[in-house]
């Protein structure tokens, strides 16, 4: 069958009729600024009220008992336990890396993030700080969080974070092209930063979501980001006054799902910025929940930029384990 | 003041509390930028309180915070805006006494007199309330143009829009002219009756607690030739209402009001002899509207010019 | 690719627990009776019947069932209150208005508890859909009691006298809202008719009007089967019909009254199309297609019951639509998380799976996602007919249930032609990017309400009713004043 984007194409580039062999044939739309936009365009718009409603009436589902418990223990683990700070230190860097191995020092059964997330030139304090874990480092690169730097600054960035151990490089991308709708240069620099991550580094690719401004715009770089080679697509650098939002993470997660039905290719999703409590976060795996499936529900395809949340979330995980509720002096600060 | 010492029970006489009247702003009550009060007297001119003598700078920042407020309450649904409306006078039936004393001491009215005042008054934010979601239908709508277009009017509120209340009436006035420029969505930096601004000063109390979000009425008082000046000749500011200025500086201030085309709602009557016991028509809403005109195509619906 | 899974996840899905909403809420009584002149009362002839919840069939509680000699009472004491009530300054029936509205929403969670028990519907639907739509119903045309001369019908338009009111029982208290609030506000008088499967949150409502302090005889209350009803629309001294329900009832109260002065409104039944262009929001149109026909089990007159989707896009579409019905959670309507309840009734059950079974035989291709309907109540299987042409009766006919039709079509004319082909003309969704597109289509639409890029959207401001055999005049907004003002 011939997919809707297939078919809005088939002028631009032939396709087999039978996907997912067809991730290569898509790699056309690159040929030219004209390919890429005429793809992007084509794909189907974004109602911005039909695509909010949808959100807030999942956030309406109501998680409790085991359920609750289910997906406090997975958010935590999904959790990329993250500073990026001028004032970080090693020895901040440090505290972060015992947090995310032992989350909860009272309840070793906590289980551990999925990640540290620190500026590159801590990546080798980080990654001595959760050796032996399982617990992955990832450092933003590319000029976080404007990327205003030329490319060759922005990859020197990258291999410096890679050389130094980073498992997963988080890259901004270039809002100002992308706005001005020179998206083949948006294109080719994730092209070059995944080249620079080599095999050993997962790259995810930030979007900033709230300078993009519209869902249209959100669901293009989603796309492009994707057809670049992002293993995982990022809301936000948690830098701006509009980072993750159910809606935004939603329409994202609608992206993933069709871009691997279509290619066969699953791709990760994160939002960033802005979740701070339980709530929150279990809204987010609903959406995960109902939007992608059990496909994505685990920490290698689905993560929370944050670091306030994690300690709500032991909050309510003793709350889970005791029946009081628990205060903040019960929970470590690092 | 009558209740300034009390007899309770048979031995000690308790000292009351006086309330220290502050202006109303951005949600707050801050005393006078000016550190200056003036005295407020009943209408045998027995000292009443002390209010706030409000400048220049607090008009100006009077008018901040109304714009500040402009965006989220105008963008609030109509519905919204109708029940917040009716938390006010649910509030102010609650405060009905408190509200009572006053009238009766700023106008010097019988009990039962004052009582009616302020009755009328909660009666008027319950009018208004009900306004909020219909005046789009009784002034907008849609428009025949010839031609394959979809055209609609729809009312749209002005903007910031000082008020001056009225002198005589200072409860039922001042509610009369506040409720119907925050009905559509403006919002209102309010000058208080000069003589008589206590009312006013603790409808901003009532305001407060009625989830009316902080910046949308603002209240000062002082002199109000001093006050309206500075607010005529704002250029942040889109409209003004006259209905506390007399003749001679009704026309300074909309000779003031020119310079940036404010619209202009002029007294209407003198002040003394307005009635504002009449159950009010929608003047004093669509005085503070604009009208927008949105046109679309519409076209056939297929290239061939379809018969359907 | 690296795999550092650090869960073992696969072996538990994200099951939701069970999430019920409280019963404990709200206390129904073992009996009811009718509530006539400000009293509860038994019927004349001392009939009951029994109100069941339909997701259960557990009897809920004892109603007293009121026959012709208690529609006369009703009326008695309507007419009598008639004088009082419309003589009140606006201003003062607008208070008593905003009170209900108040108590409403004070009430709601209860309220809610009670509507899905005895109508079957989804917690969620009663608690965010119906009763916030119910206050403010009554918000709004409180506003109106004191404002009728700015509504275009004249300086001082006069009520009717007294309204005689038959409601359904798809959305029993906001039909009661509908019908009540613009009734009174505009200074008539009320005798009214629960659906005998959903009487309960009418009942209630009459101990709203008391806390309310609504003078006696304003609005009386008589749960009852369809004689109850007839009785109503037939007596003489009722001024004005206002009718929610099926077609066939809509023509047989036509007929009753005819050659009478009474007015009358009709809110019918209806075959609304959805019609999804390929240049639609498609992820939107997916879920604005599940809501036209799953809210509230598609128990809706104006449900989205037929899609007509245009052909180039029809596989992608129901593949993405599939998808999507496969999430939908049916079950316990108190359980928050419930998106699909029980059907109301075992009549509707019946006549519902009649229709279904009617379409696979005559050649559609049905499809349901599986879920598991539980044993007791009545319920039926979201469900998916493709392959349906204008000629199928569940093209046709209303089904009144989870069932949706999908067509296709090749042209915007197409589209229309097809939308328009019903004797039915109560609602109309229309999915695409293009402005232009929604306004020309939307023009040449013979239906009263007419979504686009949204469906099943209902706001007391806004006016609702049907063309042909939908029914006439318009419920909500300034035009709903109409229906109960001598003009």
């Amino acid at each position: 069958m011939y997919s809707r984007y297939a078919r809005r194409y088939a002028r631009l580039v032939t396709m087999p009729t039978n996907a997912p062999t067809a991730a290569h044939a898509l790699s056309d739309v690159a040929a030219s600024d004209g390919t890429l936009r005429r793809f992007l365009h084509g794909l189907p718009g974004v109602d911005a009220v039909g695509l909010e409603a949808r959100a807030a009436s999942l956030g309406t589902r109501s998680i409790k008992t085991t359920a609750k418990a289910y997906a406090i223990d997975l958010a935590i683990s999904m959790v990329d336990l993250t500073t990026l700070e001028g004032a970080d230190t090693p020895g901040k860097v440090r505290a972060l890396g015992a947090k995310a191995v032992h989350p909860d020092p009272t309840d070793r059964t906590t289980p551990s993030t999925a990640a540290v997330c620190v500026y590159p030139d801590m990546v080798a304090v980080a990654k001595e700080a959760v050796a032996g874990s399982g617990v992955k480092v990832a450092s933003v690169a590319t000029a976080f969080p404007a990327g205003r730097a030329a490319l060759d600054v922005k990859l020197a960035d990258v291999r410096d974070a890679v050389a130094a151990g980073a498992d997963e490089i988080d890259m901004v991308i270039d809002r100002g092209a992308f706005l001005a709708g020179h998206y083949l240069k948006v294109y080719d620099e994730i092209v070059a930063v995944r080249e620079a991550c080599g095999t050993s580094a997962r790259l995810k690719v930030i979007f900033e979501t709230g300078e993009l401004s519209t869902y249209d715009n959100i669901r293009r770089a989603s796309w492009l980001g994707m057809l670049a080679g992002a293993d995982f697509i990022k809301t936000s650098t948690g830098k701006v006054a509009v980072n993750a939002t159910p809606a935004n993470t939603l329409l994202m997660l609608e992206a993933v799902r069709d871009f691997r039905a279509q290619t066969g290719v699953q791709v990760g999703v994160k939002p960033a910025g802005g979740i701070r409590t339980s709530k929150d976060a279990i809204k987010f795996l609903v959406l995960v929940n109902e939007t992608v499936g059990e496909d994505w529900l685990d920490n290698h395809w689905f993560r929370f930029g944050a670091s306030s949340l994690l300690n709500d979330l032991l909050m309510q995980r003793q709350k889970l384990a005791t029946g009081r509720y628990s205060g903040p002096d019960y929970v470590t600060v690092d | 003041m009558s209740n300034d010492v009390s007899n309770s029970g048979s031995a000690a006489r308790r000292l009351s509390v006086f309330k220290t009247y502050k202006l109303y702003v951005g949600g707050k009550f801050p005393r006078s930028e000016s550190g200056r009060v003036y005295e407020v007297t009943d209408s045998k001119g027995d000292w009443l309180a002390n209010a706030p003598l409000s400048s220049r700078k607090d008009a100006r920042d009077a008018v901040v915070a109304a714009r500040k407020a402009f965006s989220a309450w105008s963008g609030a649904t109509a519905y919204n805006r109708g029940q917040i409306l009716y938390r006010i006078a649910e509030m102010l039936e609650g405060r009905r006494g408190q509200f009572v004393r006053e009238v009766a001491e700023a106008e010097g009215l019988s009990k039962s007199k004052a009582a009616a005042v302020v009755d009328a008054a909660v009666d008027r934010w319950v009018w208004y309330a009900g306004w909020t979601d219909k005046i789009a239908q009784v002034v907008g709508g849609g428009n025949p143009v010839a031609g394959p277009f979809f055209n609609l009017s729809s009312p749209e509120p002005t903007g910031v829009v000082a008020v001056l209340a009225p002198q005589e009436s200072s409860f039922l006035g001042l509610v009369s002219v506040i409720a119907p420029v925050i009905a559509t969505g403006n919002t209102a930096v309010v000058v208080a009756s000069e003589r008589a601004p206590l009312p006013a000063l603790s409808l901003g109390e009532v305001l407060a607690t009625s989830d009316l979000p902080g910046g949308v009425v603002n209240v000062l008082s002082g002199r109000t030739a001093e006050i309206a000046a500075p607010l005529a000749s704002h250029q942040d500011v889109n409209a003004i209402d006259l209905a506390g200025a007399d003749e001679a500086l009704a026309k300074e201030l909309e000779i003031a009001a020119a310079d940036n085309l404010k619209r202009v709602l002029r007294p209407q009557a003198v002040d003394g002899a307005a009635d504002w016991t009449a159950v009010p028509g929608i003047d004093r809403m669509t005085a503070f509207l604009e009208t927008k005109t949105v046109w679309h195509p519409t076209g056939s619906l297929g290239a061939s010019g379809s018969s359907y | 690719m690296t795999t550092d899974k650090t869960m073992d996840k696969r072996s538990s899905a994200f099951e939701y627990a069970p999430a019920p909403e409280s019963r404990s809420v709200v206390d129904i009584a073992p009996s009811y009776g009718l509530f006539v002149d400000g009293e509860f009362t038994d019927a004349a002839d001392g009939k009951v019947f029994k109100t069941v919840s339909p997701s259960t069939e557990e009897v809920l509680s004892e109603v007293a069932q009121a026959g012709a000699e208690d529609v006369d009472r009703a009326v008695r004491a309507a007419r009598k209150a008639f004088e009082k009530w419309s003589a009140l300054p606006g201003s003062e029936r607008a208070k008593y208005l905003f009170r209900i509205a108040r108590i409403v929403q004070e009430r709601s969670r209860e309220l809610a508890v009670l509507e899905t028990l005895d109508n079957g519907k989804p917690i969620k639907e009663t608690r965010d859909a119906d009763l916030p739509l119910v206050a403010a119903h009554f918000f709004y045309y409180a506003g109106w009691a004191d404002k009728l001369g700015h509504a275009g019908f004249g300086a001082d338009p006069r009520p009717l006298g007294v309204a005689g009111q038959v409601i359904p029982w798809n959305f029993p208290l906001l039909m009661l809202a509908w019908k009540i609030a613009p009734a009174l506000a505009t200074g008539n008088t009320v005798v009214l008719k629960p659906a005998e499967t959903t009487p309960l949150s009418a009942l209630f409502f009459a101990d709203i009007c008391r806390q309310a302090g609504l003078p006696k005889g304003v609005v009386n209350i008589l749960p009852g089967y369809g004689d109850a009803g007839a009785a109503v629309v037939a007596h003489p001294d009722v001024n004005k019909v206002a009718f929610t329900g099926s077609t066939g009832v809509g023509k047989e109260i036509a007929r009753t009254v005819a050659g009478t002065r009474k007015k009358l409104t009709l809110e019918l039944g209806g075959k609304g199309a959805n019609i999804v262009f390929d240049d639609a929001p498609i992820d939107q149109a997916v879920e604005g297609i599940v809501n036209g026909i799953f809210f509230n089990q598609g128990q809706v007159c104006c449900a989205g019951s037929r899609l007509l989707v245009q052909e180039s896009i029809q596989d992608e579409l129901l593949d993405s639509l599939k998808r999507r019905l496969s999430t939908l959670r049916v079950g316990d309507p108190l359980d928050k998380n419930t998106d699909v309840g029980a059907i109301n009734s075992a009549e509707q059950l019946a006549r519902i799976t009649a229709l279904a079974d009617q379409g696979e035989a005559e050649g559609a291709e049905r499809w349901s996602p599986s879920c598991e309907l539980p044993e007791n109540g009545y319920w039926f299987a979201p469900t998916l007919f493709t392959g349906v042409t204008q000629a199928h009766r569940i093209a046709r006919d209303e089904i009144f249930g989870p069932v949706l039709s999908v067509l296709t079509f090749r042209t915007p004319d197409e589209a229309v032609a097809k939308a328009n082909n019903t004797p039915y003309g109560l609602s109309a969704g229309i999915w695409t990017e293009k402005g232009s597109r929604i306004l020309a289509v939307a023009n040449k639409l013979r239906a009263g309400v007419v979504w686009s890029n949204t469906f099943n959207k209902f706001d007391p401001t806004s006016p609702f009713g049907g063309y042909k055999e939908s029914g006439f005049g318009r419920e909500g907004g300034r035009h709903g004043l109409e229906a109960y003002l001598d003009v």
